[in-house]
């Protein structure tokens, strides 16, 4: 029998708690807090006038009713630019609560805090705030032209403007044999997780300690910023994550307006105080991505092969920059994907507008990156006359060619160096799969019956397992359980399991006897988040590194218990023994759990097991010290692992589409990936994570959009109206995998949790494109869409 | 002060247990189940009665809890995600296929599937893959892709065919 788990496709811990009820996130718990609710603006953008609460404040169950003027010390400062960059030379952050003016609809300008939430809510529909309009910006175009301002004091409405640069483009685009202009558009979507956000609050005034849970995904980050900005010793702080009901990216944020308010009104109150975010407040008031215009030049050879690559990105950053401008960085750097590009130049403008902030969505820049370069690759082919997959072949990055330095800085600011990949092989795979060659006898055969059907494709590399680095902690208690815990929290990638599997095959132990915590400080209290798809790459090697100075350990106190070298020690199934001694040989094994008792030298005997460690337990070598020089009691460990750039993962997707000749229905009839995220930990979670990727890939492809009217109203806040994928809106996906092993981490791992959704756009493009015989330049793409494209086409 | 408001004792049968609360008229019977009777396993995703995240069973028929005041349904048998369990309290079947075909990742909207796929098949014992992707149709997951769950709504059937 083996403990090996590590790479298998195990069930998942955490499922028997989550199936039976049993799970808790954030709304779950404090039934006895107070609830908050906020008024927040109905209007793009405007100055708040007067506050008038006279109809509220006899409402019974009224606790309290704040503005920004009762936000003291640092609370009332403007919120923290989490990630600054020089190119961001204009970077605002918003209020915790509206400070005179507001911009976007759903910004916060009052809290309200009752005895429950039906209360709270009464309250805020009696609070009147009188505004003084100001013109809003909406759009990418408005905010390009930039006649009207959301800052006064922003010019143009630019953020920031970067460039970044490798060859010298003007002249290979000038020498090209071949150039194409491309012009495009991805609209906004948003990570829309089933679970909201959410913040609880407890303020223990004898030890004058607070406790927050927070639906984050990143809360030890949450625990400096409340700290700072409440002005607390960090050490009386608590952050946890606990159950969190997805997040894909939205919750990487912090300190949200709310997160610091809670916590604030629960020390102001000295009471338990709950806020769970609404459907409606998610869509206004938490973050959306995605909206980008771009235009591309591209020159290359009458073989395809890219000769000069000119991008220019305009991104929507929505009202405020908190995460900076890390989302178009990494658009203009992943978007070369598996390619060389000859010479390259981008360039982007993060653009202020009156609508909600733009942060990290699952993906993160990535798929308008892939969408601009996969959209290029087929006007190559069109324009030359080639297979697409022919033309991509020929500008792939070879694998004898890894590592491959791009010259550029990716969004960890460190050199976009791919570490490995194959991807002939991933195309080689990937035609098969999805029967690329045999494509044409089935479009005839369709179109013989009346039936309208193409296929495209689209290419990605994600950079993932970004640093700066992640810490694990494992301890073997003195009953065999393994419990281990990691900073980074968890929102439903299974970390619990895949961690276990790590740490249980590293030291030789059965998984179920691993417990993994996440996302707790007060378990774990350094570590930078998840996102970026890094859980797996960072904490799995942190925990790794634990796991494996803890087994150092037992293997030495075994190795003293039974007067045995511990080079001739192995750990099998939780028990140390003489390397390939048959179970149960006398002298020749010893328990985990008796080993983590040994470890500890006790004065005090709690329980029998524990009477083994005492003073007077056993020999006893009375030349050393209980505990040795430079060792600590007991059977654990602390690892970190901090890479030295971010490794790559890639893949490739083929769809096979059908479009309605006369309504322009779009459906997808296969859904092929072929995916290379380096050594699995469990296949099984990797494909779901895959599955889920896809999803949203889809969803952001043909349903998802934010609809914004002029005066910067979101018209389909709800999920009525905004058209998130049910069941029967995503195709079957089929997958086939490479593993081609990370050189940067022992475990040889690469990112997995974003992949699906990077090509969703670029691929249903390019085989919408082929279906109707016209280039898509424009997603996501309705049935009307499509319908007036035919229309415009048919009346040039 | 605005006057208080009126409150009634509503008392529902719960996973087989009798429960009552005194709450006012406009308590929704999913915060009624979750901060009332404090049975939290059924979620709250959208309000609107969109997501399917708090479909219980009401008198064995899957209703969305967001929409129902817990007034209106005074005296109604309730399924949870709590009473899908066996009676051992081990996973019942529903719960056991999700687990087998990781059809959940965060969790969060699984009550509300395994509660829906828990009546769909009290109808229909046996469907096919397409009628059990229809069966789902109503549910939103942002997690899965919902092959799994697909798939999970298969292998319930199995084990449901299994039992004596």
């Amino acid at each position: 029998m083996t403990t090996r788990s590590f790479g298998e496709p195990i069930a998942r811990l955490e499922d028997p708690r989550l199936l039976t009820g049993r799970g808790r996130f954030l709304d779950d718990i404090g039934h006895r807090a107070l609830a908050a609710a906020f008024v927040r603006s109905p209007h793009a953008h405007a100055r708040i006038a007067d506050i008038d609460v006279t109809d509220a404040v006899d409402v019974e169950g009224l606790v309290a009713i704040f503005t920004h003027d009762d936000l003291d010390g640092r609370a009332g400062e403007p919120l923290p630019l989490l990630i600054p960059h020089e190119a961001l030379t204009h970077g605002r952050t918003g209020y915790a609560l509206a400070k005179d003016e507001v911009n976007h609809v759903g910004e916060p300008i009052v809290m309200v805090v009752a005895t429950d939430r039906y209360v709270a809510e009464d309250v805020c529909a009696r609070i009147r705030v009188d505004y003084e309009f100001l013109p809003p910006v909406v759009g990418i175009e408005a905010a390009r032209e930039a006649e009207l301002l959301v800052h006064d004091d922003v010019p143009g409405n630019v953020a920031a403007h970067m460039v970044q640069q490798n060859g010298d483009v003007e002249a290979a685009l000038a020498a090209a044999p071949h150039v194409l202009e491309l012009d495009l558009d991805i609209e906004r979507s948003a990570s829309t997780p089933l679970e909201g956000r959410g913040v609880h609050a407890r303020w223990d005034p004898d030890d004058a300690s607070l406790r927050v849970y927070t639906s984050t995904q990143a809360s030890t980050s949450v625990r400096a910023a409340l700290a700072a900005r409440l002005e607390l010793p960090l050490d009386r702080v608590e952050v946890v994550a606990p159950d969190v009901g997805g997040g894909f990216g939205v919750k990487i944020v912090h300190p949200w307006p709310e997160e610091v308010l809670v916590p604030w009104a629960a020390i102001r109150l000295g009471r338990e105080v709950k806020w769970t975010e609404d459907r409606r407040e998610h869509f206004v008031g938490a973050t959306h991505e995605r909206g980008q215009l771009q235009h591309v030049e591209v020159g290359f050879d009458d073989d395809g092969r890219l000769l000069g690559l000119d991008v220019t990105v305009w991104h929507d950053n929505g009202a405020y920059t908190p995460y900076g401008i890390i989302v178009p960085i990494i658009t203009t750097t992943q978007l070369l994907g598996p390619y060389k590009p000859g010479a390259y130049r981008a360039e982007f403008f993060s653009l202020y507008t009156n609508t909600v902030t733009v942060t990290p969505y699952r993906g993160a820049g990535r798929p308008q990156g892939c969408f601009a370069m996969e959209r290029t690759m087929d006007a190559i082919a069109a324009h030359l006359g080639l297979d697409r997959t022919v033309v991509r072949e020929r500008n792939f990055i070879r694998p004898d060619e890894m590592p491959y330095d791009h010259g550029l800085i990716f969004q960890d600011g460190r050199p976009l160096v791919y570490d490995s990949g194959d991807y002939p092989a991933t195309l080689d795979k990937l035609k098969k799969l999805i029967g690329w060659d045999e494509f044409e006898a089935f479009r005839a055969e369709a179109r013989a019956a009346g039936r309208r059907v193409g296929i495209g494709i689209a290419c990605y590399v994600e950079g993932t397992g970004v640093g700066p680095y992640e810490g694990g902690w494992v301890k073997v208690e003195t009953d065999g359980t393994v419990v281990a815990a990691t900073g980074l929290t968890t929102q439903g990638q299974g970390h619990r399991t895949v961690f276990a599997q790590v740490v249980a095959s590293e030291l030789g132990v059965p998984v179920d006897r691993v417990v993994v915590t996440t996302g707790d400080t007060r378990r774990f209290g350094y570590a930078v988040g998840t996102f970026a798809s890094r859980a797996a790459v960072m904490s799995g090697n942190a925990l790794a590194s634990a796991a494996r100075k803890v087994r150092e350990k037992a293997l030495r106190v075994a190795g003293e218990a039974l007067e045995a070298d511990p080079r001739d020690l192995e750990i099998v199934d939780g028990v140390v023994r003489v390397t390939g001694s048959p179970a149960g040989a006398p002298g020749a094994s010893i328990p985990l759990a008796t080993v983590a008792v040994l470890a500890n030298p006790l004065r005090y005997a709690f329980d029998r097991e524990a009477e083994r460690a005492t003073q007077f337990g056993g020999p006893v070598d009375f030349s050393k010290p209980p505990v040795a020089e430079g060792d600590s009691p007991g059977l654990e460990d602390t690892g970190f692992y901090s890479p030295p750039r971010s490794t790559f993962a890639n893949g490739m997707h083929a769809a096979i589409v059908e479009t309605d000749p006369d309504t322009a229905e779009i459906s997808i009839l296969r859904y092929c990936v072929v995916h290379d995220c380096g050594t699995l930990i469990n296949p099984r979670i990797v494909e779901g994570q895959i599955h889920g990727g896809v999803a949203q890939g889809v969803g952001g492809a043909l349903y998802e959009r934010m609809v914004y009217d002029d005066a910067g109203q979101l018209l389909n806040a709800s999920f009525m109206d905004f058209l998130m994928p049910y069941a029967t809106e995503v195709p079957v996906i089929e997958t086939d995998h490479l593993e081609t092993p990370s050189p940067l981490n022992p475990l040889g791992i690469k990112g997995a949790g974003e992949a699906g959704v990077i090509p969703g756009s670029a691929v249903l493009a390019s085989a919408i494109s082929d279906a109707e015989g016209f280039a898509v330049t424009r997603m996501p793409i309705s049935p009307s869409d499509l319908f007036s494209l035919r229309l415009a086409r048919e009346s040039r | 002060m605005s006057a208080a408001e009126e409150l009634y004792e509503v008392t529902l049968v719960v996973n087989g247990v009798p429960r009552s609360a005194t709450v006012p008229a406009r308590r929704l019977l999913s915060d009624f189940l979750r901060h009332d009777l404090e049975l939290t396993g059924t979620h709250v995703g959208c309000e609107h009665g969109v997501c399917g995240a708090c479909t219980v069973l009401v008198d064995g028929r899957p209703i969305r809890s967001c929409l129902q005041f817990a007034v209106t349904v005074d005296g109604a048998e309730v399924t949870t995600v709590e009473g899908c369990t066996r009676p051992d309290g081990e996973l019942g079947p529903v719960q056991q296929a999700f687990r087998d075909c990781h059809g959940l990742q965060c969790g969060f909207c699984t009550p509300g599937f395994v509660t829906t796929i828990t009546a769909y098949l009290e109808e229909n014992p046996a469907p096919t893959a397409e009628e059990a992707r229809e069966a789902i149709a109503g549910n939103l997951c942002r997690c899965t892709g919902y092959q799994n769950i697909v798939a999970s709504v298969l292998r319930a059937a199995e084990l449901r065919a299994e039992e004596p």
